[in-house]
């Protein structure tokens, strides 16, 4: 399989009135055509940040190291992702050869327009067809993501549809324009479970259809172990585990991936206490020296962990962790 | 009445007038006759989807939207009032003994106030406390109750992350020493890994001070760990009730038997195995006839959609409204 985008030496600070923030600090990943990967942390660990790098969709006071660098592969060679200035250049990443989903569907869609006036508006700037041909496209796109009726949907608001139909609508619009790769960021997470089950089932159709790459951003490691193929964990803006998703879901070598997944509430054990990861995820403001995670590690080994920020070691193949336990040296 | 039953209602109903003109004038029925009782120091869990009405029954119990049909008595062994009727100033002591956890830790704090004003704010309304100081030494018990920083009081909610500020919304609701409290979602908004530990401390304070909690989910897992018994609610009817560990072990609703299984599991080779609901749940406006759930039901036949089920015994405490679930009992294991 070839690769569809590489990540290489992600680094990327905002510069605010306190001075320069670290959001991504030296993150690099790749993702090959068809595969599903899952980004997990949670709220402030950088990884919409992430995603929207992608795109080269962060605000303009977002700084990025002259070593970041972010491929993507199209079919007319890779582009520079970080280089692009124009907004000619970067319809490329913005919609054409990338597309996002965004988490909250009521606030994605504009208001006053309707849903088919959008869903034509971007396939005119992103492709050479026609307006009729364009709205055959959304309509088909619309009946294909399981929304009844999709000519008379195709006419109404945002307002008129239901949460999971917007969502759909919204998976259908992002997807009209053959995207390479689609970003979702937390795309079921507004939604019911009920729904969220039919959601997750319409992606994992759609991947094998379209056999495009999708990065999978979400809190949620059940949501992971349904849709993913690999998992990357981040913390802090550290990428601190990467692996298959069996492997990292079976058998996860960092404190606070371990941490995750012990959180979770199970269903075969009720009786099992909850046990949170103790403490708050630190303000970006106040980074830890050493490794990010050590103001709520419970198993740290030493000074190093204040001290010295872990390198990725390999567990196997595939399986990276950047922890001190597994380094060299270490007990 | 029983004394160890906190709150019980009675064929409680909600009813939303819409529509502006008086030709097009029409009830949404949020809540539709329900009978539920709450037992003393219990952990209630309410479950369904959005658009069910367990947020809707939640606030009733609050008396902070209108009852339109039946009742709910309230009874803590010091006071007894019946909701549907009560007085204005019986109303104001209500308010100091049941109380309200929002979702979004992010809307239901003010930005302008500091933690110390938000949690004393409920105090000064209420009267409760005589003097600042008097206040300041509550705000600060009940600060240290909820494991927030007392140097963090003189802060802005900003400054705070989710987890922090659930608790300040915690702290705020548990000031008024409330008997009752519901909790509407209130840790959906949050990281699992911050979720655990605000169940773990609604759990720890429920027993410390003797509370009731109304727990309002959509989500069955964390229902499980957290309440004792569990009220499955869709259109606005109950479907299903039981003690938690019989609901789990043996779901009897297809409704309840389908959000179990909605659940993603954790098992990356468990993929797809799921039972799936289709479509979404129907408008409150345009209510389907008969059992409310036969338009998604997989197992419904006719007399589901002409005749509306009552709810049935099932075991003792759980109470099931279907017409089929003995049946299905034997057709699909649990």
């Amino acid at each position: 399989m070839s690769a569809l985008i590489t990540v290489e030496n992600l680094t990327l600070k905002f510069k605010t009135d306190e001075g320069l923030i670290t959001a991504v600090d030296d993150v690099s990943f790749s993702l090959d055509k068809g595969e599903v990967m899952g980004l997990v942390g949670e709220s402030g660990s950088g990884k919409s940040v992430t995603a929207k790098a992608l795109m080269h969709l962060n605000a303009s006071n977002a700084v990025y190291t002259p070593e970041s660098k972010i491929t993507l592969h199209t079919e007319d060679g890779p582009v520079d992702v970080l280089s692009l200035k124009t907004p000619r250049q970067l319809n490329v990443v913005r919609g054409g050869a990338v597309s996002m989903i965004f988490q909250e569907p009521m606030a994605s869609f504009a208001p006053a327009i309707s849903i088919g006036k959008q869903m034509v508006e971007q396939l005119l700037l992103h492709s050479d067809m026609n307006k009729a041909r364009a709205k055959e496209v959304s309509i088909e796109m619309l009946d294909r993501v399981g929304i009844s009726d999709a000519s008379s949907r195709f006419a109404q608001y945002a307002f008129e549809l239901s949460g999971g139909m917007r969502q759909r609508a919204m998976i259908a619009m992002a997807l009209s324009t053959r995207p390479n790769l689609l970003i979702a960021d937390e795309p079921t997470t507004a939604l019911d479970v009920t729904i969220q089950a039919q959601v997750i089932d319409l992606m994992k159709d759609l991947v094998d259809e379209f056999h495009m790459g999708i990065i999978f951003i979400t809190h949620d490691l059940g949501v992971v172990a349904q849709t993913a193929d690999k998992v990357n964990v981040m913390y802090l803006g550290r990428m601190i585990e990467e692996g298959p998703v069996r492997e990292v879901i079976r058998n996860p070598k960092h404190p606070y991936t371990q941490g995750l997944l012990n959180a979770l509430p199970k269903l075969d054990d009720l009786d099992s206490p909850l046990e949170p990861v103790p403490g708050d995820i630190p303000s970006p403001l106040e980074r830890p020296p050493g490794c990010v995670f050590n103001t709520r590690c419970s198993q740290v080994v030493g000074s190093q962990c204040m001290s010295k920020m872990p390198r990725d070691v390999n567990v196997d193949d595939t399986h990276k962790v950047a922890c001190h336990i597994y380094s060299e040296g270490a007990a | 009445m029983s004394d160890d039953i906190l709150i019980k209602a009675k064929g409680l109903s909600v009813g939303f007038q819409i529509g502006s003109s008086i030709f097009n004038k029409q009830v949404l029925k949020a809540v539709d006759n329900v009978s539920i009782e709450i037992e003393k120091g219990s952990f209630f869990g309410l479950v369904g989807e959005s658009g069910s009405g367990k947020t809707t029954l939640g606030r009733a119990l609050l008396k902070a939207v209108p009852i339109t049909g039946g009742g709910a008595h309230y009874s803590d062994g010091e006071v007894a009032y019946d909701l549907e009727t009560i007085g204005k100033e019986d109303l104001k002591d209500y308010r100091k003994r049941a109380q309200l956890i929002f979702q979004d830790p992010y809307a239901a704090l003010s930005p302008r106030m500091t933690v110390r004003d938000i949690i004393a704010e409920p105090l000064e309304v209420m009267g409760l406390t005589k003097n600042r100081t008097e206040t300041d030494e509550r705000v600060r018990e009940i600060a240290a109750k909820c494991r927030l920083n007392l140097e963090h009081l003189r802060r802005f909610p900003h400054a705070f992350s989710g987890g922090q500020r659930q608790r300040i919304s915690i702290a705020r609701a548990l000031v008024s020493a409330p008997k009752f409290i519901v909790a509407d979602e209130s840790v959906a908004a949050l990281d699992v890994s911050i979720q655990a530990d605000v169940l773990n401390l609604l759990k720890q304070i429920q027993a410390e001070m003797g509370l009731t909690f109304m727990f309002i989910s959509h989500d069955l897992s964390v229902v499980a760990h957290t309440c004792d018994h569990v009220a499955v609610m869709y259109l606005g009817r109950l479907v299903e009730t039981a003690p938690t560990r019989d609901l789990f072990n043996s779901p009897k609703h297809p409704y309840t038997k389908a959000l179990f299984s909605a659940i993603p599991s954790l098992d990356p080779d468990d993929r797809g195995k799921a039972q799936k609901l289709e479509g979404e749940i129907p408008s409150p406006t345009n209510q389907p006839t008969g059992c409310k759930f036969h338009t998604r039901c997989p197992h419904a036949i006719d007399i589901c959609k002409s005749k509306e089920p009552q709810l049935e015994k099932a075991a003792k405490g759980h109470e099931v409204s279907c017409h089929r679930w003995k049946e299905l009992m034997d057709l699909v294991p649990a």
